[in-house]
């Protein structure tokens, strides 16, 4: 529905964000996440043509020309409702307005959006006196009353608080679903970007740098700094010592490690990726199917949610998550002595350079 | 005391005898004024709108000037644009000299840049990304630049009161462009000036209140229109 290729978003004359390629196919949820200042709102208003761009950028197989008719089939909502000194209905009803529909059946559209997303009780009040949540509900029904083809979100429950974020992401997300809505949705939160999408694409510092599954992008991140963002808290410098057809033997201090990936090619000295969670705590050796296994010392316990995090000395420093009533249950304290596991068909190699 | 009290009670006598004079004086100071900021209000928002909402070259120099247009002297206003209709001067054709078109211009070119520069000032406070909500949700450029205009009614509201304020209380240009013509080009604050020249404080005091009631009327019904809670 929607292809992108070399699009670079400029502010001003700044090229502010660069996607290499983008393909958006028609129902599909793309969440892209990445840190503040990565570049990710930028990138979402050059492919809405809400900001000058540079590269291609094609809607249903032909090139974006007219900004102005492409912006007809598309809506956005921003972090802030925008709304304007108007009542709640009118402000529903604007994109409708503006497309030259009579009074009276954009009132009606206005007001069947609004009771889908739980605000059709407000329509007769000033849009500026609502709650945040509530301003954000008027804000998505005003996108959502000109059945847009794509849906860009921007940001859009990152004002509110988490009760009313999470009601809001549970409607939307059951919206989206009903009315197969294209959606591209910028979020700095990573289980936000899970909430609504079937593929991720990581933006940081202004380049789209990794778009695919969630699976994908959470299992082999493509460079250590997506990796940090999705949350593989272990990217260890490591050496190549050997590489056979079933496994990669590395070196990491004076530990070996053995994993079912092989190297990248070219690359005797990459980073190895291992997700906390799956890092395995154990008070004794046992006879696991885990291929690595190693004395550590726990250094520091940290809660983090329903989680603990340890961090461990290995002759490497290992970060693990266990639950806290494992860490209860364990009777886990900074400074004891425990055995950290892994299997080798955990982890993932990245190139120390990118190429 | 005693001149302010006999100015008072004169002025009193003619509004109270609808004296002619001051009703013509009255009428044109509300045509010339009214005309010079319809025009001021019709050219100047727009322009206004544009400094404010766009970015081009030229744009500071132009508010510059916009802004030194706010202080502008009424009598160097009057000194132009007498120059300009003068028999020989440029517009001189047009014969509008000593005439209630002439004393628009004057008005006009007094008013105008307090009306694009307040619109323009309003327009810039507009938070800039509802612009950038209004294009995505398919409005044309001139589209959103009509609903900000109407976003930023009060600040908008705003500059035409102050672009009234301007001319329907000035006295030099409209002298010196209308010639103060009795029961033409005669407006109130000519017609006061005049009457005080001439001692007759009740005339003049009858002047001015007709005058301070209208400024007083006439802001309080856009006073009005700003602070009106809007219909849901």
């Amino acid at each position: 529905m929607l292809e992108a290729r070399e699009l670079v978003a400029y502010r001003g004359d700044r090229p502010v964000a660069h996607a290499a390629r983008i393909d958006l196919a028609a129902a599909e949820h793309l969440s892209l996440p990445g840190p503040n200042g990565a570049g990710k709102s930028s990138l979402v208003l050059g492919l809405a043509t809400l900001v000058r761009t540079a590269g291609e950028l094609r809607y249903r197989g032909a090139r974006v020309d007219d900004a102005e008719a492409y912006r007809r089939r598309i809506a956005v909502v921003f972090q802030r409702p925008l709304l304007l000194d108007r009542s709640v209905r009118e402000n529903a009803a604007l994109g409708l307005a503006l497309r030259g529909m009579a009074r009276h059946d954009r009132d009606a559209r206005a007001e069947q959006e609004l009771a889908r997303l739980g605000v059709g009780h407000l329509a007769d009040r000033p849009a500026l006196g609502l709650s945040g949540g509530e301003a954000q509900r008027v804000s998505i029904a005003r996108a959502l009353a000109i059945d847009p083809e794509i849906l860009f979100l921007d940001e859009p429950f990152s004002a509110l608080d988490a009760p009313t974020r999470e009601t809001l992401i549970a409607d939307l997300a059951r919206l989206l679903r009903d009315r197969g809505v294209t959606t591209v949705m910028v979020t700095h939160d990573r289980d936000e970007a899970l909430s609504l999408a079937d593929r991720i694409g990581v933006v940081m510092n202004g380049e789209l740098r990794q778009l695919d599954t969630a699976e994908a992008v959470f299992g082999m991140p493509a460079d250590p700094e997506v990796a940090a963002f999705v949350g593989v808290e272990n990217v260890i410098p490591a050496r190549v010592e050997r590489a056979t057809d079933e496994l990669t033997m590395l070196r990491i201090a004076d530990q070996h490690v053995e994993i079912t990936e092989p190297p990248p090619p070219g690359d005797d000295f990459p980073l190895l990726c291992v997700r906390p969670d799956d890092v395995v705590i154990a008070r004794e050796a046992a006879s696991t199917s885990a291929r690595n296994s190693f004395n550590a010392r726990i250094m520091r316990i940290e809660p983090i949610g329903r989680r603990t995090r340890l961090v461990l000395d290995c002759g490497f420093p290992l970060i693990a998550h266990v639950t806290r009533q494992s860490a209860r249950d364990m009777a886990l304290a900074s400074g004891d002595q425990v055995v950290a596991s892994f299997k080798a068909t955990v982890p993932h190699l990245l190139p120390r350079i990118r190429h | 005391m005693d001149l302010i009290v006999q100015g008072v009670a004169g002025a009193i006598a003619k509004l109270a005898a609808l004296d002619q004079d001051v009703i013509d004086a009255a009428i044109a100071s509300l045509v010339v004024s009214g005309a010079a900021t319809a025009i001021a209000v019709v050219t100047g928002v727009p322009l206004g709108a544009l400094i404010g909402l766009t970015r081009f070259r030229g744009r500071r120099l132009l508010l510059s000037l916009v802004n030194t247009g706010m202080g502008l002297p009424p009598v160097v206003v009057g000194l132009f644009v007498v120059v300009f209709l003068w028999r020989s001067g440029g517009l001189g054709d047009l014969n509008w000299y000593c005439t209630r078109q002439g004393m628009v211009i004057a008005q006009y070119l007094l008013a105008a840049p307090s009306v694009v520069g307040l619109t323009a000032i309003a327009l810039q406070s507009v938070d800039p990304l509802l612009r950038t909500q209004l294009l995505s949700l398919g409005a044309s450029r001139w589209q959103a630049a009509w609903l900000l205009v109407r976003e930023s009614r009060l600040l908008v509201l705003g500059a035409v009161i102050a672009g009234f304020g301007a001319v329907i209380s000035e006295v030099g240009a409209s002298q010196m462009v209308g010639c103060n013509v009795k029961g033409d080009t005669r407006i109130l604050t000519t017609a006061i000036t005049l009457e005080t020249s001439k001692g007759e404080f009740g005339s003049a005091f009858a002047l001015a209140f007709i005058l301070l009631g209208l400024i007083f009327g006439l802001t309080a019904i856009t006073t009005y229109a700003q602070q009106r809670p809007r219909p849901a």
